[in-house]
């Protein structure tokens, strides 16, 4: 009995250890804005769309690829916030498209990784995808970004939001999965 | 601003009524409270001490005979108790129903929905093209009972003005409606009352009263939408808000931002106060403001502004010209 | 480990008192095993409370300075000591420690400790979910300090509502720890109060009828009844708020047909009985605390047991008090107004009748009688401005300011905490066998009064001059300033007391002086044994004459009990002193009904436990948790239940055919 107790001092160890490092860094709340990316280059935009008043200056590219919003909840949350604030629901519904193309499946014209999600907001894409660099700012957009990649869920299951408090169209982000590719489709 | 908000400082017949009540119910309370610390202080008094000695024994002689003198005290304090607390309870129905029974011909109509941390009042005209709105400061003639509905945008929130009357919870899903009346002019602060996030305590309101002549005088402003005569330096501004992040959360009317996530700031520098009574709305303050809300509200849904310092400029000229 | 060669053979019976062979036998039955795991298996009732009582006195220093903290940011205007989230995580987790891991558990440790002695009988009717139920809330507390220590501390408040404690609008795990937490300490509190009840029914000393039961153990039997039917409320609704949260069921979305205000109805429904959870016990330790510094019987004892019944089934009917500024019916709020005011009257009940005996007994004003006496004034105030709360258009003003924290502090403070401390320097002697100091005693109950008032009473103001509750911070220029400052002095002094009952204790354990059975001169049976008690209790179980049986030593002629006969009969004899066997009597007139075999001690509740613990929390994270964790609960669970041979052999030779 007595091998038990070191063994389950350093497995409370461990475990505790993982449970904070999760913790940590899924349930902070940074309420300082991360400065913007100015050193980074500029980028056309690529639509001709635009929210409120057209800006003529280009976009900057994205300084990093996201790291710390994908594991943070209160982020993802901002960004389901701002995804329906901002309307975006008005093209990409809750995720399925419609006259923009659907975001839970496994498809992306445009690539799925954070920074690729982040310069198609900012520049905007053919066919209806305005552009909202300037319009935003760069914290916005990775929230963005962020809640966009947990709606096919790419995100731990512990980061990606539960169901809002409205009508709902399909099963909560939290308990989505990532959809498999299907043939034929591009 | 300098306003007022305190429960015993009644304004208008709502917290007059709860005054009334409270001053009925302070001098029973105290009433009964010095008796009972008088009779508990008569026991003490009386009742001769027994020492520290164990082994003193006890007095059993109430097990074998019954203790009348006791029973009566006892059995009349508990009457004496039970009517105070009857008289209470219909002296509070009673103002319930004074409440109810206030009257609100004539009444102003308003509705306001609460957001996470500000307030959103729309002016509810008998005619829909006189509607208007704004946010957190809410002007009313004196005089004329006002009816209020209530809506939340998210979490369950508290529309509370302690001057004029009790609060009422907006609801998430459900509509409610209270209503109030000023007796006399002033500006009385409001706050909101029910947990609602990071920004609960910085949620405040205000209430002016004015006299009826000035009231529609500002009302008749409110109506109309932001004027195009501005200067090259506001001009600036007015293009600075609209490219930047402002225009997607903020309306002004005449203009193409016609967001209505953020408060209506068609009006905003006619305003005692900015970001829910949280700043006075003064150029420096609301330079500070915009540069960076989580410095002054943390947690607060508005996003930092990284704009030059000549656009800053231009920005807060243009929005001072919002009267 | 305890259980003898089961052959049988003449046994030891109890009966002889201490220093004999037999009593050697019993304190041998009875005693915890030796060792780490011995003391990981106990399953005897004092063991289990002391380690109860210590654990949520500890929760009690821990949400007394988170308390600390968030007064030191309100002692001055926009200040920067705590951001807000921080400080919605403080406020948080002070209500939820005071609440569910403090006041509550508690009552039910001490009440654990006590009943059995006050019974004279020696173990809780179920001893082994006794220790499951301590092991089950000890892990609830910890998770919850841990989640707070990793930045996942619930910050919705302590009840929580939605929407913001949902989905939406509380991201993170923060929320899930605080409704798992509820389901850890409402299961433990629901089977402490399933063993109390128990106890009480049917392992009473012969001739204790319901008539002589001590008026603390009807206390911890009406508050236990309570448990029953509040806890099962608030789980089903953390449950349901777990639910929504975890995988999108829709209880209190009202978009798609959920209410919001179904959870403060099932909050609250609970919410508010809890409150009396704590304050009834309290109730129950001024009745036993009063009648020995006065030196005489309570007055009333019929009417005591009645308020006390009363308070308990009136207190189901207050819930919507809590919610008069939500959008309900004007003429519902009234009858709640109605039911709030009324349930004032089996209190004041208590109270004349305790200042009753006050006045017609010899009083001994040692620190014990002093705490009572300030919760006389103290609870009596926050009673008064309770029935201020109780009417809705005062309610409408002044709820959800500080008004209501000040009223809440007072009867929570006043009516529990002061009793509490009250009892633990009147049990003292009896769980450790040293009296604590009487000069630090007094020092302690002075600055815990005068600190209290300072911190407390400025609070009503606030609250009438607009200051909200669950506030980081204020603004200069409101009036706000200077009462804030006196309360965050007067809290300062508040630790200060409690910093000092603290050394008491500890001193006292090693230097206090003996106390011997019955320092007080009492009269309930716990005071008829050892201090601190023998593990049996009692070498002999005691036979009841009256309510206070130390104090009625009745004799009897041939023809019945009279003045001047043969001494009454005092124990009964004939229970194993080799094994754990109990007397069980009748529910109504306690005659002797049953001899019942009890236990061993064993490691499976808190195997269990732990298994249970896994479930619980892995649930927090995926659903599948309930189906996965399920298993090693049934396993442990079969082992705990497995009849074990030398047990059973050994309690057939103890049976008895007729």
């Amino acid at each position: 009995m007595s091998r038990v107790q070191p063994l389950a001092g350093r497995a409370a160890l461990v475990l505790l250890s993982l449970m904070a490092l999760g913790a940590c860094e899924r349930e902070m709340r940074r309420f300082d804005t991360p400065p913007d990316n100015r050193s980074r280059p500029e980028a056309p935009r690529t639509s001709a769309l635009q929210p409120a008043e057209a800006r003529s200056d280009p976009v900057r590219m994205p300084a990093a690829n996201g790291e710390g919003y994908d594991e943070n909840a209160f982020s993802v949350a901002q960004g389901k916030r701002l995804y329906r604030w901002y309307n975006c629901n008005g093209c990409h519904a809750q995720g399925g498209g419609g006259m923009g193309p659907a975001l839970t499946d496994d498809q992306w014209r445009y690539g799925s990784e954070p920074a690729q999600i982040f310069a198609t907001i900012v520049q905007g894409r053919p066919n209806g995808m305005p552009s909202f660099g300037g319009h935003l700012s760069e914290d916005q957009v990775w929230q963005l970004t962020a809640y966009v990649r947990s709606m096919s869920g790419q995100l731990r299951k512990d980061v990606a939001p539960g169901r809002a408090d409205s009508l709902q169209g399909r099963e909560p982000e939290v308990g989505r999965d990532r959809e498999p590719a299907r043939p034929g489709s591009k | 601003m300098h306003a007022l908000h305190d429960v015993f400082a009644p304004y208008g017949p709502q917290a007059g009524e709860v005054r009334a009540l409270w001053l009925l119910t302070l001098v029973v309370c105290l009433i009964v409270f010095a008796a009972v610390l008088a009779a508990l202080a008569i026991a003490l008094w009386r009742a001769p001490r027994s020492g520290s000695d164990a082994r003193s024994a006890p007095d059993l002689s109430g097990l074998r005979r019954p203790e009348p003198g006791t029973r009566r005290s006892v059995v009349a304090a508990v009457v004496a108790s039970t009517l105070l607390l009857l008289v209470l309870i219909v002296a509070s129905v009673f103002t319930d129903r004074a409440l109810a029974r206030l009257s609100t011909e004539g009444a102003l109509r308003l509705e306001v929905t609460a957001h996470q941390w500000w307030w959103e009042v729309r002016y509810v005209e008998p005619q829909v093209a006189d509607n208007f709105i704004t946010a957190n400061e809410i002007h009313v003639p004196t005089g004329r009972p006002v009816i209020v509905t209530l809506k939340a945008d998210d979490v369950i929130h508290s529309f509370w003005v302690p001057s004029l009357a009790g609060k009422k919870d907006l609801i998430p899903g459900r509509t409610s409606t209270f209503h109030f009346r000023a007796d006399h002019d002033g500006v009385y602060r409001g706050q909101c009352a029910e947990f609602c996030g990071f920004q609960h305590a910085l949620m405040a309101f205000f209430v002016v009263a004015d006299p009826p002549e000035r009231y529609a005088d500002w009302a008749a402003a409110q109506r109309h939408s932001a004027s195009d005569a501005l200067d090259e330096q506001q001009l600036r501004g007015r293009s600075v808000f609209l490219r930047s992040s402002c225009a997607m959360c903020h309306a002004i009317d005449g203009t193409s931002a016609q967001a209505v996530r953020g408060p209506n700031l068609t009006h905003v520098a006619s305003r005692g106060t900015l970001a829910a009574g949280a700043l006075a709305n003064t150029p420096e303050d609301l330079k500070r403001w915009i540069a960076d809300p989580q410095k002054i509200k943390p947690g607060t849904n508005m996003p930092a502004s990284a704009l030059s310092s000549e656009d800053m400029d231009a920005l807060v000229g243009f929005l001072q010209a919002l009267r | 480990m305890n259980a003898p060669d089961h052959a049988p053979r003449s046994r030891l019976k109890d009966g002889p008192g201490g220093g004999s062979r037999e009593a050697a036998a019993l304190d041998d039955t009875w005693r915890d095993p030796p060792g780490l795991l011995g003391w990981l298996a106990a399953v005897n009732h004092k063991s289990i409370a002391r380690r109860f009582i210590v654990t949520t006195f500890a929760f009690f220093v821990a949400g007394g300075i988170l308390a600390l903290i968030m007064r030191l940011q309100l002692a001055r205007p926009n200040a920067h000591i705590v951001g807000p989230d921080l400080y919605n995580q403080l406020f948080t987790m002070h209500g939820s420690t005071m609440m569910f891991l403090f006041a509550v558990p508690v009552m039910q440790a001490v009440a654990v400790y006590l009943v059995p002695l006050m019974l004279g009988t020696r173990s809780v009717a179920f001893p082994r979910l006794n220790a499951f139920a301590y092991w089950i809330f000890l892990f609830g507390g910890l998770m919850l300090y841990a989640a707070f220590a990793f930045n996942a501390g619930p910050d919705a408040g302590w009840f929580s509502y939605v929407p913001l404690a949902g989905p939406d609008y509380s991201p993170g795990k923060r929320v899930d720890f605080w409704a798992q937490m509820i389901t850890f300490t409402e299961l433990s509190a629901l089977l402490e109060a399933i063993v109390i009840i128990t106890t009480v029914f049917k392992l009473r000393a012969p001739g204790m009828t319901l008539n002589r039961i001590p008026l603390f153990v009807w206390a911890m039997m009406v508050t236990a009844f309570m448990v029953l039917f509040a806890m099962p409320s608030v789980m089903l609704a953390s449950t349901m708020l777990i639910m929504d949260r975890l995988v999108g069921t829709h209880f209190y979305n009202p978009a798609e047909g959920g209410d919001v205000v179904l959870w403060q109805h099932l909050f609250w429904f609970f919410g508010h009985p809890e409150v009396y959870l704590i304050f009834l016990p309290g109730l129950g330790f001024l009745s036993a605390i009063i009648p020995t510094f006065a030196k005489r019987p309570i007055y009333g004892y019929t009417a005591l047991v009645l308020a006390l019944i009363a308070t308990a089934f009136l207190a189901f009917g207050l819930w919507v008090h809590h919610m008069f500024a939500a959008n309900l019916p004007e003429l519902g709020k009234s009858f709640f107004t109605a039911a709030s005011m009324l349930i004032a009257i089996p209190s004041a009940v208590q109270i004349f009748c305790w200042i009753a005996t006050l006045g017609s007994g010899r009083l001994d004003f040692r620190t014990p009688l002093l705490f009572v006496l300030g919760f006389f004034f103290i609870l009596v105030l926050g009673g008064m401005t309770g029935i201020m709360l109780a009417s809705v258009p005062l309610d409408l003003q002044v709820h959800d300011t500080y008004f209501v924290v000040a009223h809440l502090h007072y009867v929570l403070i006043g009516g529990a905490v002061f009793p509490l401390f009250g009892a633990f320097y009147y049990w003292f002697p009896k769980f450790t066998g040293r009296l604590m100091s009487e000069r630090l005693g007094r020092w302690n109950f002075w600055l815990f009064f005068i600190g209290f008032n300072a911190a407390f009473f400025p609070m009503h103001l606030l609250g009438f001059q607009g200051m909200p509750r669950r506030v980081y911070t204020y603004q200069a220029g409101l009036g706000w300033d200077g009462m804030n400052l006196i309360a965050t002095i007067g809290a300062f002094v508040i630790a200060l007391s409690v910093l000092l009952f603290i050394v008491n204790a500890l001193r006292s354990l090693r230097r206090g002086v003996e106390a011997g059975d019955n320092p007080w001169g009492a009269g309930t049976l716990e005071w008829a044994t050892a201090s601190p008690p023998p593990p049996c209790n009692f070498y002999a179980i005691p036979v009841v004459h009256g309510r206070e049986p130390l104090w009625v030593q009745p004799r009897v002629k041939s023809d019945g009990p009279e003045e001047g006969g043969q001494p009454a009969f005092t124990h009964v004899s004939g229970l194993a002193a080799d094994a754990r066997e109990l007397l069980a009597t009748t529910v109504l007139d306690a005659r002797p009904d049953l001899r019942l075999n009890f236990p061993d001690p064993t490691i499976w509740p808190l195997v269990s436990a732990i298994a249970v613990t896994v479930l619980f929390i892995g649930s927090i994270f995926t659903p599948w948790a309930v189906v996965w964790g399920s298993i090693p609960i049934a396993i442990a669970l079969t082992a705990w239940f497995w009849p074990r041979r030398p047990e059973t052999l050994l309690h057939l030779s103890l049976e008895r055919r007729p």
